[in-house]
């Protein structure tokens, strides 16, 4: 199966990825060429087979009790903040 | 003092041959040395690396210290490392400062260990030839034209060419054990859960495990001891002891029971690579163990079954990168969507790109059931196939690469050429069985590496079938000709 352009496109715009003009028939290409490799597995007998989503079934989720571990570390967090004012992470505006 | 493996470097320090600080500044040199042509290194911690010397000197003094103390490592540049630059070969990571260590980190340091820096990688781990690093492809110290393999290339390089005698490793599909197979080292991917993934930057969560890129099974015993073990705060860590790995190591061999896996054998396989594989067996049948051939009929499917499962869990562990919180901001946005497009889309290198919109592809209304649960109910079959195989036999073994390094350049336009590399060792991520690669000979002067995995929870019995192989051959203490010296030039 080969994936035209909107389609790509479309792709990277649920992936919020800006693509140019140039990426977009390599993306075409070999997203196509993945697809058609992953479509082997159509001939796989899986009926009544249970989705594997983990590695190590029967692990449970760990609990912990509700308390507050965590400390307050925003100063250090946000020096790796492109943006910051007021404690406040900075994005363009989002409201008219 | 390059040559020595970590067990010998402890025997030395303790004797007095030389400090912690000779031996820290002997390889800081030969990484610098290495650096323009082997890049190896993305960040390098010389200052505190001396500190960390001078202190475990402090504790071999006061005989405060323990097996690791004053032996230095280098980390892979996935590992979050508590002010010091961790970029995960991303530009998009490029500027990011860790505020926190990650456990393994963590546990490393305090065992003493001196950390030289951090080595480069495939971007967010996605690669198998070390091409996709914003910092440049890794070098094969075997020669310089060719790949290391990947993602782990500048771990796998670094020790091959004796610039760290040790190095931190991730794998996710083969990361660990294809460079390792490619320089010609020692490689250990633990079973999934074993290695706590707190502060790894996350690729594909259901498939990623820390592990170790040594010179000697021995010595990756003892790192992975000291690795290993439960952590609160990776919510899949499993609550296991860890063995004494080291206590186990010379267990004999009579009565192993080694599957051979057929499907590995078939096709796609140089023919000298299978060559040398048939000879290491030979070793073993000498050592007492008995060889079956096991049938796992499901295998042929893991490349398939993992770039549906791994490029699915990549686009929704990469959604975090949004030019907010940290990493890389494109300049101007004009609204939030710009924001976002452009930072990813100008921050990120191509074959993430390609792997996010697969991910967001499989993932997408209406393929949902066609692609990912199909490819997870494949991942059952893989599964059994392996479950199987241990009712059967101890280990298994067989190939980790289906050929020598190749070429700089030679696959990087081709993903599925490039994905096809890790045909052997993806069954064991799907599986989350622990898997190593061991150096067991060179085709065209090349080293082959040589892939033996077990249940899970098997480390100690690899790592004793990894190290009765060691004792009976030399491969993995050969170095590549342009690193023999002490002194690189």
């Amino acid at each position: 199966m080969s994936l035209n352009r909107d389609q790509i496109n479309s792709i990277a715009h649920l992936a919020r990825l800006s693509l140019t003009d140039a990426e977009i028939p390599v993306y075409q290409d070999s997203l196509s060429k993945i697809v058609e490799l992953v479509g082997e597995l159509d001939a796989a007998q899986t009926a009544g087979i249970e989705p594997m989503a983990h590695p190590l079934p029967g692990l449970a989720q760990r609990m912990r009790p509700d308390v507050v571990t965590e400390t307050d570390h925003h100063e250090i967090y946000q020096r790796n903040a492109p943006q910051v004012e007021a404690a406040l992470y900075l994005v363009p505006k989002v409201i008219e | 003092m390059h040559t020595f493996t970590l067990a010998e470097l402890a025997k030395k320090l303790r004797a007095k041959e030389f400090s912690v600080t000779e031996l820290t500044k002997s390889l800081l040199a030969r990484i610098a040395a290495s650096q323009p042509a082997l890049n190896a290194f993305i960040t390098v911690t010389a200052e505190s690396a001396l500190t960390q010397a001078k202190a475990a000197e402090s504790s071999l003094a006061s005989g405060k210290a323990g097996p690791l103390t004053g032996l230095p490592l280098a980390h892979k540049d996935i590992f979050c490392t508590a002010g010091v630059k961790t970029s995960c070969g991303s530009k998009m990571l490029d500027n990011f400062v860790s505020p926190y260590d990650a456990t393994v980190v963590e546990k490393l340091a305090a065992a003493g260990m001196v950390i030289l820096g951090k080595t480069n990688m495939d971007e967010f781990a996605m690669g198998s030839s070390n091409e996709t690093s914003f910092y440049g492809p890794v070098k094969n110290p075997w020669d310089l034209k060719l790949v290391p393999g990947g993602s782990s290339g500048g771990s796998a390089a670094a020790v091959a060419a004796r610039i760290a005698p040790v190095a931190t490793a991730t794998d996710t599909g083969g990361s660990i054990r294809q460079p390792a197979s490619l320089c010609g080292v020692t490689g250990i991917k633990p079973t999934y859960g074993r290695v706590s993934r707190y502060g790894m930057i996350a690729f594909a969560s259901s498939l990623d495990q820390g592990g170790v890129i040594a010179q000697s099974a021995e010595d990756a015993a003892l790192v992975l001891e000291a690795m290993a073990g439960f952590d609160a705060r990776d919510s899949t860590s499993v609550d296991t002891p860890v063995p004494n790995y080291a206590a186990t190591l010379d267990a004999p061999l009579a009565g192993l029971k080694i599957g051979l896996i057929k499907e590995f054998f078939e096709k796609g396989l140089d023919a000298s690579v299978e060559k040398l594989i048939r000879e290491a067996l030979k070793v073993y049948e000498k050592l007492g163990a008995r060889l079956v051939e096991v049938k796992l009929p499901a295998l042929p499917l893991s490349v398939p079954t993992y770039y549906v499962v791994a490029p699915a869990e990549c686009s929704s562990n990469l959604a975090r990168f949004d030019g907010v919180r940290y990493g890389y901001r494109a300049k101007d946005p004009k609204d939030l969507m710009d924001l976002y497009k452009r930072s990813r889309g100008e921050g990120f290198g191509a074959e993430v790109k390609r792997r996010i919109m697969t991910g967001t592809y499989v993932l997408s209304a209406g393929y949902y059931d066609a692609y990912y649960l199909k490819a997870q109910r494949v991942r059952q079959l893989i599964n059994s196939d392996f479950k199987r195989a241990f009712q059967e036999v101890d280990v298994l073994m067989g190939p980790t690469a289906p050929d020598v390094a190749f070429a700089l350049g030679a696959k990087a336009s081709d993903p599925i050429q490039m994905y096809l590399n890790d045909i052997y060792t993806i069954g064991a991520n799907l599986a989350g069985v622990p898997a190593l690669s061991i150096p067991c000979g060179f085709v065209r002067d090349l080293p082959v590496g040589l892939q033996i995995a077990g249940p899970h929870f098997a480390e100690a019995k690899l790592l004793n079938v990894a190290h009765a192989y060691q004792k009976e051959t030399d491969w993995h203490r050969r170095i590549p000709a342009a690193f023999t010296a002490e002194k690189l030039s």
